[in-house]
């Protein structure tokens, strides 16, 4: 094998790590959504278990927690790294834009992949501090005391400021997963004229339930909540 | 016989180390079946004839096999037709009256020469880094004594149309070399004559690809959708899979 820091550094390379990580948070990001999925519940209970079910796991939960760090900050620098390899290889632009249109894929999604991604790491760093880092409700299930996530969580969006700033980067986060799903495919070497356009559907769906399930939480509780 | 007038504003660059601008010209009595490098001809005559300087671009054949012009009209590579090249494009396309932007390949491992006309070396240089096949000296071996399925040389030949006119570099948000460097690698990895140097053909052409200081393939195939010869980005895609094969069994 070579050695993996000349894999790594090279432009077909990079773009391995851009994909498997990505691919790794859109799992992580569903399971998320399936888990929240409970808040649009008024009853605390079952999130709240749920929320404590994981904690449960303890160091297990600390190692997991680690590595998708460790995802995350990978899938942040090859971005970084291709913005700026993008801005070194045509440092002087066109003076006028143009489309190809046919079969060009290239979208509003596509062509602002590194702002949607630092707006959704940006909105990651504050998300955690809210409500992982956030006030410690408790309350008491069957005899166990567990965190009361569920009263922060609804407390949070009653607030409207918080529900613009979630709708807002959610939907960012939405167009960045409608190119970035596909991609994953196409950057790993996975191109095939009977499955790509399936492939390519798929990114689309995954895309906008994502976006739409994550987006549903702060709206219904906030036109639901006290 | 049909003629426009046409508002022009074409890009003009005395060498590599200037400053370039669009210059704005104004050309009359334009007909609709020139084509567009006709078209461009008649403005440097017209140029010449008043003592200017006419406008450098590149240009050969003009039957769209030889890969030389190279210009991006309306941000578009080879103008808004799919599936030809500049020199394939004709005025019937445009209206009396319209306004068209003409620029270089813009990328900076291409740089301008003058006006429109851009270094295109950088590939010359990906493709002696292993765009090449190894053959034994000797008498000519039998035409077809190697059998290659239909398919597999469609395919093949589908990738060696390109011409090297390097549109893709020029339309790729992030000039990347992409699907030029990746047509050739796909070509040879598809036929038995290209498989002695496979492993190493496509590790020593990404790495000179690299070190061109060309952009990385963010998948926007907008490279596809300007290349003259309708090149697919699956060939990238291709490309990609030998990559990881060669770099896993690397010594």
């Amino acid at each position: 094998m070579l050695p993996l820091s000349k894999i790594l550094g090279s432009s077909v390379g990079k773009k391995y790590v851009m994909a498997l990580t990505g691919l790794a948070m859109v799992f992580f990001l569903l399971e998320h959504l399936l888990g929240n999925f409970l808040l649009y519940s008024t009853d605390p209970v079952p999130y709240n278990q749920y929320g404590h079910f994981l904690i449960s796991f303890g160091n297990i939960l600390i190692v997991a927690e680690f590595v998708l760090i460790a995802i995350l900050l990978a899938h942040v620098v090859s971005g970084i790294s291709v913005a700026l390899g993008k801005k070194a290889a045509r440092p002087s632009g066109y003076r006028q834009s143009g489309d190809a249109g046919g079969a060009s894929k290239k979208t509003f999604a596509s062509t602002t992949m590194i702002y949607s991604g630092l707006l959704t790491f940006i909105f990651l760093v504050i998300h955690i501090k809210t409500f992982k880092y956030g006030p410690e409700y408790a309350m008491t299930v069957d005899g166990v005391v567990m965190r009361d996530l569920h009263k922060l969580v609804w407390e949070t969006f009653s607030n409207p400021v918080y529900v613009v700033w979630y709708v807002g980067t959610l939907l960012f986060l939405g167009f960045h997963l409608r190119h970035g799903f596909w991609s994953t495919f196409q950057s790993m070497g996975g191109n095939h004229p009977r499955y790509s356009p399936l492939i390519h559907s798929v990114g689309i769906f995954i895309a906008v339930v994502l976006a739409a399930g994550f987006i549903g939480i702060p709206i219904w509780i906030y036109f639901t909540g006290a | 016989m049909e003629t426009m007038t046409l508002n022009l504003k074409v890009w003009r660059q005395k060498d590599t180390n200037s400053t370039g601008g669009l210059v704005a010209y104004t050309l009359e009595t334009v007909s609709t079946h020139m084509s567009f490098l006709e078209m461009l001809d008649v403005l440097n005559e017209k140029l010449l004839a008043e003592d200017g300087d006419p406008i450098e671009f590149d240009n050969d054949c003009r039957e769209g096999i030889c890969g030389m012009c190279s210009l991006v009209i309306n941000g578009v590579a080879h103008g808004p037709w799919n599936g030809a090249a500049t020199c394939q494009l004709h005025m019937r396309e445009y209206k009396d009256g319209d306004t068209i932007t003409i620029e270089p390949w813009r990328a900076q491992a291409f740089p301008v020469i003058k006006d429109l006309v851009v270094d295109r070396t950088a590939f010359d240089r990906i493709i002696s880094a292993g765009g090449y096949v190894s053959m034994n000296a000797g008498g000519a071996p039998d035409a077809n004594a190697i059998p290659i399925s239909k398919s597999v040389a469609d395919e093949a030949m589908d990738a060696a149309s390109c011409i090297g006119c390097a549109a893709c570099v020029a339309a790729c948000p992030n000039a990347s070399a992409s699907l030029f460097t990746a047509a050739k690698i796909s070509q040879l990895a598809l036929l038995p004559q290209g498989h002695p140097e496979r492993a190493e053909r496509v590790l020593l052409m990404v790495e000179q690809m690299d070190s061109e200081g060309f952009g990385d393939c963010s998948n926007h195939a907008e490279c596809e959708a300007v290349c003259p010869k309708q090149i697919s980005i699956s060939h990238i895609a291709r490309m990609k899979r030998e990559y990881m094969k060669a770099a896993l069994m690397a010594k």
